[in-house]
């Protein structure tokens, strides 16, 4: 089999303006994605042959991608929209990466965006979330999206001892690092007191355990990695792409604790040639702070189980052994749902060319990335660097 | 108006209505494979293990334990506002299969992970009575 490790890189990268962004609906933030991602790319939009988008919530089309594409008045050879998780986000690129290498196209354009805060009622963008659950055998208990990962805690708690100061620790990490973020959502800085005095929503989760609610976009530009030399921006290398895919519903999971981040992730070091000690900073998918611990134990940067103390030495600070979601997270800098994870890549790609500021991680060569969909169903690794040895 | 009004009601289909009969006969069915005697939920038209399609339904003992539960504060809707906190489990039946269900008559706060339980019947309308879950005392 070919490998995906270094032939393709990302080219362009760009965030919309995120947080509460009423002026632009959610088709707009998807273009306004793209076109800044283009304009990051020094590319004109005539160069894009691929196209991947992602449905949107608020605005919602039966043929995306087409849609975007006919917005743009692009013809790509290759266009697919994608009714994704945070999970699915990077498996996109996985499928992106593989139509490059292949052939079917150049340049793909992965664009996404959604108005979940601006553009659905709070009780619409609770309803359109939790229609994940099973319909017969799980909704009419009255779940929410909270609760489902309330009951991965919990079982974790139960099993390891992961304490609420713990999983409160890692919303202060993400506070932290978004108050370096010129444009994140949340800015201001919190204790892990701050954080188990907020409103309980489903116990063990406070309210500053769960991630925002969002209007925003993101998008990147795929190319080879012999083309990617002729952008004016420092490329970021794919060194290893993983999923891992195990139930769609939570009351049928193989296990509470242990999540197919295990699988993803092997398979992605695989690809990579390196292991969990050469990652100099991650961006782990963490809608609710439950499964920021589970993705470090499953991806190998700490024992099962011992996910808690390990947030609780202040490695996941930027400064710490494994920084992680230096944005800010889906907790701090912007969750509008499906295409949340992007802007983990965004970050990444930022960091990895050495431009991000005052967060920036010193000397970053490799990252890894981790999206999560469904509630931990289905889960994407990817591994990013500056070089390819 | 009864106070299941507005909740999010099953709606049973082809593959699930033996189960909803059941529920309405206060009787918690699952499924057993002929071939190799795996027990399964939620009922499907082949054996999870072994892909037969022999799978007959059985009457569960009803038993289980609580594998993992969280109290809901936040409602998932204006129809559950009444029933807060409310406790949402995943149960692990004596016959081995899970299955999310609530647990009612009693406080939230006195639930454990490891609790034994049994079904008991809540009647939401004329075809639908939802199976959820009480404490299992064992002198009763
Ligand atoms: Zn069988």
């Amino acid at each position: 089999m070919q490998s995906l490790r270094g032939k393709v890189a990302i080219v362009g990268a760009a965030d919309t303006e995120v947080g509460i962004v009423p002026h632009l609906s959610a088709t707009q933030l998807c273009i306004d994605a793209a076109l800044r991602a283009l304009a990051d790319a020094g590319i004109s939009k005539e160069k894009v042959d691929g196209l991947i988008t992602c449905n949107s919530m608020a605005e919602p089309m039966l043929y995306h991608a087409e849609a975007i594409a006919e917005y743009l008045q692009i013809f790509p050879k290759y266009c697919m929209s994608v009714g994704t998780g945070g999970g699915t986000t990077f498996s996109v690129l996985h499928h992106a990466a593989s139509a490059i290498l292949t052939g079917v196209c150049d340049t793909v354009l992965i664009t996404m965006a959604d108005s979940l805060y601006s553009g659905l009622t709070k009780e619409q963008a609770m309803a359109a979330q939790v229609s994940t659950g099973h319909k017969q055998f799980e909704l009419p208990y009255g779940p929410t999206i909270p609760a489902y990962y309330a009951l991965i805690a919990k079982a974790h708690m139960e099993k390891y001892g992961t304490t609420p100061e713990q999983l409160a620790a890692i919303s202060v990490a993400a506070r932290k690092h978004a108050n370096l973020h010129p444009h994140a959502q949340m800015r201001e800085l919190i204790t892990v007191d701050d954080v188990l005095t907020s409103r309980m929503i489903a116990d063990p989760l406070h309210l500053l355990d769960c991630s925002l609610i969002s209007d925003g976009g993101s998008a990147v530009i795929l190319t080879s990695a012999e083309r990617a030399v002729e952008y004016p921006n420092h490329p970021v290398y794919l060194l290893g792409v993983g999923e891992g895919h195990g139930h769609e519903h939570i009351s049928q999971a193989r296990s509470l604790t242990t999540s197919a981040a295990v699988e993803s992730g092997k398979r992605a070091y695989e690809m990579a040639g390196i292991g969990p000690d050469e990652i100099d900073f991650a961006q782990l998918y963490d809608c609710f702070t439950p499964t920021v611990i589970i993705e470090l134990e499953d991806l190998g940067f700490c024992e099962k189980g011992e996910g808690g103390a390990f947030v609780e030495s202040g490695a996941i600070e930027l400064r710490g052994s494994l920084p992680v979601n230096t944005h800010g997270g889906l907790l701090s800098h912007c969750h509008p749902g499906n295409p949340g994870s992007m802007f983990a890549l965004t970050e990444t790609v930022t960091q990895l060319r050495h431009q991000a500021g005052g967060r920036q991680v010193q000397t970053a060569k490799v990252a890894l990335v981790h999206g999560q969909g469904g509630i931990m169903s289905s889960h994407t690794t990817l591994i990013l660097g500056r070089e390819v040895d | 108006m009864h106070e299941s009004s507005g909740k999010n009601f099953p709606q049973p289909t082809v593959e699930t209505a033996r189960f909803w009969e059941g529920c309405l006969e206060h009787k918690l069915l699952i499924q057993k494979c002929s071939d190799c005697h795996h027990c399964q939920f939620y009922p499907r038209l082949m054996c999870t293990k072994c892909s037969s399609r022999k799978v007959e339904w059985m009457k569960a003992s009803g038993r289980g334990k609580v594998m993992s539960f969280t109290i809901v504060h936040r409602a998932i809707s204006k129809a559950y506002l009444s029933d807060v906190p409310y406790v949402v489990a995943i149960i692990e039946l004596e016959e081995g299969p899970t299955m999310m269900s609530n647990i009612v008559q009693c406080e939230p706060k006195a639930v454990e992970i490891g609790m034994e339980v049994e079904v008991v019947f809540e009647n939401w309308s004329d075809t639908i009575t939802m199976p959820k879950f009480s404490p299992f005392y064992k002198e009763k």
